[in-house]
């Protein structure tokens, strides 16, 4: 194909950078909330590096900062990242990479970059485009504003005093929210949300909001031939 | 501990991304694994805020957090962004603390 004037892809260069911008406030959150939560500000910063899927980090901390051990913290980190693979799988295409460039775009495959470059199909040149300055965009400032929260929370006291262990379930609201789209999401939402609350009390922690991931994967089942 | 945590859990959340780029996709294309993939986030994030607003190691008690999350649902109304719904539950829940409104 033939590769478009540069001037077209200046728009989705700009949208990548507004799209970092915001999620670099995401990161700020992240970084004070994984601070309150026990984690040291370089572990913090160890996985808004390594790990890089905003819902799977926040579960892991929070999670271990209810005490509900490192196996279900990470248990839960997976299952909730399970959906990336699922982006690479459509992405892989359109991206059609070959040697270490697999591997770098692999870790950029995020919720962002993905459906950024979904939004640009089937022009494939403006479709990578999207995708790589999404995914760069958002890896960059995600980082550096987990570091300023990380940094932030480290300066100051008590997480309950500052209302931090509030800030934890609506982070977890504010992603989920967009989710909610329809009436299955809110009997889904409204389920996991019923399961973890009863098996609380029965359970050590950690459990409930794993036990949470059966409705998804029942829903899933029935749902199965939808889309 | 923690750290066998964090990097545990970042090198698997690296590998699920990486099979969707060499693995054969008739592996992973089936649609059992897309919906289910797709509804884990909602069933768990609601689990999350549901532990996370009521728990308090195996009791379930009501304190300031439920303010906070109240607040941070009428933020979303509004469409506030993520960073002003995450700080208006934080101080939400700070100021009736520092009043002795709420535990």
């Amino acid at each position: 194909m033939t590769p478009l004037p540069r001037g077209s892809k200046r728009p989705i260069t700009t949208s990548a950078i507004g799209i970092g911008l915001a999620t670099g406030a995401y990161g700020l959150s992240f970084g004070a909330i994984s601070v309150a939560s026990g984690l040291t500000a370089i572990q913090t910063q160890t996985l808004s590096l390594l790990m890089f899927t905003g819902a799977s980090q926040f579960a892991l901390v929070g999670v271990l900062g209810a005490g509900g051990g490192a196996i279900a913290a990470v248990l839960t980190a997976w299952l909730l990242g399970a959906r990336n693979g699922l982006y690479a799988l459509h992405i892989a295409p359109t991206l059609n990479l070959r040697g270490l460039r697999k591997p770098v775009a692999a870790q950029l495959t995020i919720d962002e970059s993905t459906a950024m470059s979904i939004a640009q199909e089937p022009n494939v040149d403006r479709s990578r485009h999207a995708f790589w300055a999404t995914g760069i965009s958002v890896y960059v400032l995600w980082n550096i504003g987990t570091l300023l929260g990380a940094l932030g929370a480290s300066a100051i006291g008590d997480p309950a005093t500052l209302g931090l262990d509030a800030a934890i379930p609506a982070g977890f609201l504010a992603l989920l929210w967009p989710r909610l789209r329809d009436r299955a999401a809110w009997a889904i939402a409204a389920g996991g949300a019923t399961i973890a609350l009863v098996l609380t009390p029965l359970t050590r922690s950690g459990v409930p909001v794993l036990a949470s991931a059966l409705i998804a994967v029942i829903a899933g089942y029935r749902l199965r031939d939808r889309s | 501990m923690i750290w066998a945590a964090v990097l545990i859990g970042s090198l698997g959340c690296y590998l699920e991304k990486l099979f969707g780029f060499i693995l054969p996709p008739s592996l992973l294309d089936r649609p059992m694994i897309r919906s289910v993939a797709a509804l884990l986030p909602i069933a768990m994030l609601s689990a999350l805020v549901a532990v996370q607003t009521f728990g308090a190691g195996q009791s379930l008690v009501i304190d300031a957090r439920l303010a906070g999350v109240a607040v941070a649902v009428v933020a979303l109304l509004l469409r506030a962004p993520f960073l002003a719904v995450v700080l208006a539950a934080a101080i939400t829940a700070a100021l009736l603390r520092a009043t002795g409104l709420a535990a």
